[in-house]
């Protein structure tokens, strides 16, 4: 019970990710709304982002640029002392990903209700269903 | 749905839970991330690179091709954008309305009459868009240079502090969309065409992947900017720094073009005619 | 030079496709020839690859000049080059039939349509040949997204099935990268060689676990596998003609590629095995897709939903070669990806010409059709052929591997299955061949009126030549099958595969 309670407290980033993705996958799967499911999209992949960058941290780290006065040698590089770069630069290009998504959803959606006047789902469906 | 929905949720999370039991603890500097490929890039990047931001270093440098990958993404949902929605034939209405600002008289226009010449006196009353307040137009107009330059600023210090070719495009985007929102859309295309968007968001594209083909041509592999050593003199630790910079020049050019091209399509249905 | 064409077969179609718009701005007609130009590359460069492999065994290509972990690696070996051979030959051949399709269907949208068209087989090509596990990702969305663009454009309900693959396409994409970020963590690095080196030791470990059912869950969204498969009917029907022949034969199959990649390379087979029974699930949701998708696909009175409906039975057979997990069972679903790309190929080709010559694609405006498009239903019937599975088309060798495959694995349920879903496969095919072959939908024996005379109504060269381009591909695939098992098929398979 006790190191039950202590990962509970330790690791409660990990489980506000969980929570978040759980979130957008409900919106996705369930809203009837369109908009809605897009925006379900974004927390979903927001949520992995949060979830690689907090592989990243380190205690007592401070940020990946390494402080050196203008042409006097760096300061002592040791890992420990800097966050790990690599989660940062991979989710650069997932947030880009999630932006390109979100922008093309929006054209479809912009389609979608040029041909149907509606954006609810079952609204959708049951004209699809009338005109055959 | 509803129950398919709750079920998969349940079981995902269910899931996933499981799984965070066995994660190793947060911040652990002992981890196996922070172990096994990282301290490589942190230890050595100053001497491979001399660009002290390691997260630029990585990204443009020892991981550039997932870079150049990720502008072809939004490269790619500019041109999607601009294929599903572009309508190049104009709708003209079959009337329109206009006010004689000095005295109030609504004029009716019919399809092929005379329309008034374009002056302060006479005021369009039948579009949808309304025209901004005087505060806003001047406040961003005052604001969009200082924004264009902080954002070319984020581009070139990329290499010291934080930011690069993404950050700084999309600032130098939003300052565009800014000034399209404060003014009206038509006022945008008339500094900021989309053909210029178009060639814009290619080329920046272009340059990326030109550098480096210029460094297969030279010889080495793909993207190592060493190569540029060779071609253009210097040693390659400058060299890289130097291949880093142009290519976040691309990267840069690239994002602007496709912010805004993004935005021209998405506000205006395509139609380029009224913006938000 | 010789070393730098595992680079070169990706940076020619992303270079042209960010040259098209320019050109495309100064003068329509140059897009065509620049597309077909860029995609004539990776033909020559993929074909020069599997040379080089057959002749010296795998080897790597790091980019940038970083030796990996530390920088991305292409890997190239025989898997990679086999599927990076198919993916050419199959989009080389599309791209030129593009032209009148797309003129008649798509007339003032060309430029951005080669544009996407190029970036989603660049797409392509860099997930196949990739070493490194987020390169997949990002170039996994590069393909993705011009899809989604292209898709959207089609007749009808082509935004609404869109939209309902852009949802489900991005949960599965959004899942490979939790699992490959899962594997970062407990390992530190991506490169996919580096991960078959490390996690061995981390099979006991719950994050490993979560990792492996996240993995395959997402590659299964995108590979279109039952129950995951519902995005893929409306997406393939409603897209234009060449968007279905370019994404049917390729897309779902670069998808079990990766999944062949991610269980038998960075996984050993035995974690899917022994440690999550994952292939004996593989093969039973494979051998009710086959049922399944054969099912639905005699209900339909469309073509081109029911050749989607195919593709989905299709999935189930290659899944199950992997699910299998044996020799002759992967010899057979390798042996499969190869005769879905052409025959897949060769099918909707067909059913684009149709619609560019009716206008529709409806089983009832079939008549007569024989007489009209003497060419073109005849590859469409050695296309058919190879669907069945009648030698000495590659459709009979890929499914008698599957069958000795299921055979010696010992699952009678599985041989009955494949049969069953043949026979499912006779009724809706021929069904077609019947309507197109007669004037009325019923032979008429009691005949009054002559028969009257149809003229033959072809379509352009620049289509019928890629018809029976592919018409010739699947004849040559299977007549040489056996030398492609034992010259690049035997090599593939992991050692420890029994038979």
């Amino acid at each position: 019970m006790e190191t039950l309670i202590s990962t509970f407290i330790s690791k409660y980033n990990y489980w506000g990710y969980i929570i978040l993705m759980m979130i957008g996958l409900y919106a996705m799967m369930v809203k009837n709304n369109l908009v809605k499911k897009i925006i379900g999209m974004n927390i979903f992949q927001t949520a992995i982002i949060l979830f690689y960058i907090s592989i990243g941290a380190k205690k007592g780290a401070s940020i990946p640029i390494i402080t050196h006065a203008f042409n006097a040698a760096p300061v002592s590089i040791h890992p420990a002392g800097y966050i790990n770069p690599l989660p940062h630069v991979l989710m650069l290009t997932a947030i880009v990903v999630a932006v390109a998504t979100l922008g093309v959803a929006l054209a479809v959606i912009v389609i979608i209700y040029q041909r149907y006047e509606t954006l609810e789902l079952d609204e959708i469906l049951k004209i699809r269903k009338e005109t055959g | 749905m509803k129950l398919i929905g709750l079920i998969s949720v349940i079981l995902c999370g269910g899931l996933l839970f499981f799984g965070v039991t066995d994660f190793p603890g947060w911040g652990d500097p002992a981890s196996p991330a922070s172990t096994h490929v990282s301290p490589y890039y942190i230890q050595n990047t100053l001497a491979d690179t001399s660009v002290p931001n390691i997260v630029t270093a990585v990204l443009a440098d020892y991981r550039g091709y997932d870079t150049l990958g990720e502008t072809t993404v939004i490269f790619t949902a500019a041109i999607a954008c601009f294929f599903l929605l572009r309508f190049t034939r104009r709708l003209e209405p079959k009337e329109r309305f206009y006010r004689h600002v000095p005295t109030g008289i609504t004029l009716r226009i019919s399809h092929g009459g005379k329309l008034p010449v374009e002056s302060e006196a006479f005021e369009r009353i039948d579009s949808l868009w309304s025209p901004h307040d005087v505060i806003i137009k001047t406040t961003c107009r005052l604001v969009v240079p200082f924004i264009q330059l902080f954002a070319l600023y984020v581009i070139a210090h990329g290499h010291y502090s934080p930011g690069g070719g993404f950050q700084g495009g999309v600032i130098l985007g939003a300052a565009m969309i800014l000034y399209a929102l404060s003014y009206d859309l038509r006022s945008a295309l008339l500094r900021m065409s989309e053909k210029i968007g178009a060639i814009f968001c290619a080329t920046g594209v272009f340059i990326y992947a030109g550098t480096g083909a210029l460094c297969l041509l030279s010889g080495l592999n793909f993207l190592d900017y060493s190569a540029l050593a060779t071609v253009f003199g210097g040693d390659p630790v400058a060299a890289r720094s130097h291949g880093i910079f142009a290519v976040e020049i691309g990267v840069g050019m690239t994002v602007m073009a496709a912010m805004i091209w993004i935005y021209y399509n998405l506000s205006s249905a395509g139609k380029h005619d009224e913006g938000l | 030079m010789a070393q730098q064409l595992p680079i070169l077969l990706v940076v020619a179609p992303l270079m042209a496709a960010f040259l098209v718009p320019i050109v495309g701005w100064w003068n329509k007609r140059l897009c065509y020839p620049l597309a077909v130009a860029a995609l004539a590359a990776p033909l020559v460069c993929t074909l020069g690859i599997l040379k080089q492999v057959m002749a010296g065994g795998g080897f790597s290509y790091h980019l940038g000049g970083w030796s990996p972990p530390w920088g991305i690696e292409y890997a190239l070996d025989y898997l990679n080059s086999f599927v990076l051979v198919i993916i050419s030959i199959v989009s080389f051949i599309v791209t030129i039939y593009s032209k009148e399709s797309v003129r008649s269907e798509l007339p003032d949208k060309i430029t951005p349509f080669y544009t996407l068209l190029l970036l989603m087989v660049t797409g392509l090509l860099g997930m196949t040949v990739s070493g490194d596990a987020f390169n997949v990702f990002v170039f996994l969305e590069i393909s993705s997204l011009s899809c989604y663009g292209l898709i959207a454009i089609g007749s009808d309900g082509a935004p609404f099935a869109t939209f309902r693959y852009i949802i489900m396409g991005t949960i599965g994409a959004s899942f490979y990268l939790l699992g490959v970020g899962y594997l970062y963590l407990v390992t530190g690095t991506l490169n996919m060689a580096d991960l078959a080196r490390l996690l061995p030791q981390l099979y006991a470990s719950r994050v490993v676990l979560t990792a492996g059912i996240f993995l395959l869950v997402g590659i299964g969204i995108k590979m279109a596998l039952f129950p995951l498969h519902a995005w893929l009917p409306g997406a393939y029907t409603y897209a234009p003609s060449t968007v279905s022949a370019m994404v049917a034969p390729l897309y779902t199959k670069v998808a079990a590629y990766l999944l062949i990649r991610i269980m038998f390379t960075v996984f050993q087979p035995a974690f899917f095995i022994e440690v999550i029974p994952a292939t004996t699930l593989l093969s039973w949701l494979a051998a009710i897709a086959m049922l399944v998708g054969s099912i639905y696909a005699i209900a339909q009175s469309d073509l081109k939903r029911m050749l989607s409906y195919s593709v989905v039975a299709q999935i189930g057979y290659i899944a199950l070669g992997i699910g299998l997990a044996n020799r002759l069972g992967l010899s057979g679903a390798l042996l499969h990806i190869l005769n879905e790309a052409f025959t897949k190929g060769c099918v909707f080709l067909v059913a684009g010409a149709i619609v560019f010559k009716l206008k529709s694609c409806r089983l009832e405006n079939f008549n007569n059709l024989y007489r009209k498009m003497p060419f073109t239903m005849s590859a469409f019937t050695i296309g058919t052929f190879s669907m069945i599975g009648i030698p000495p088309t590659s459709g009979f060798f890929s499914k008698l591997y599957l069958l000795l495959g299921s055979v010696a694995a010992g699952n009678w349920i599985f041989v009955a299955v494949l049969l069953v879903s043949t026979l499912l496969n006779v009724v809706y095919f021929f069904r077609v061949i019947q309507l197109a072959s007669f004037e009325k939908p019923m032979p008429d024996y009691a005949r009054i009126t002559p028969y009257e005379t149809v003229a033959m109504d072809e379509v352009p060269l620049s289509m019928q030549i890629p018809i029976q381009l592919m018409a010739a591909g699947i004849l040559l695939s299977g007549i040489f099958s056996s030398r492609i098992l034992s010259a690049v098929i035997v090599h593939i398979i992991p050692k420890s595969f029994t038979p």
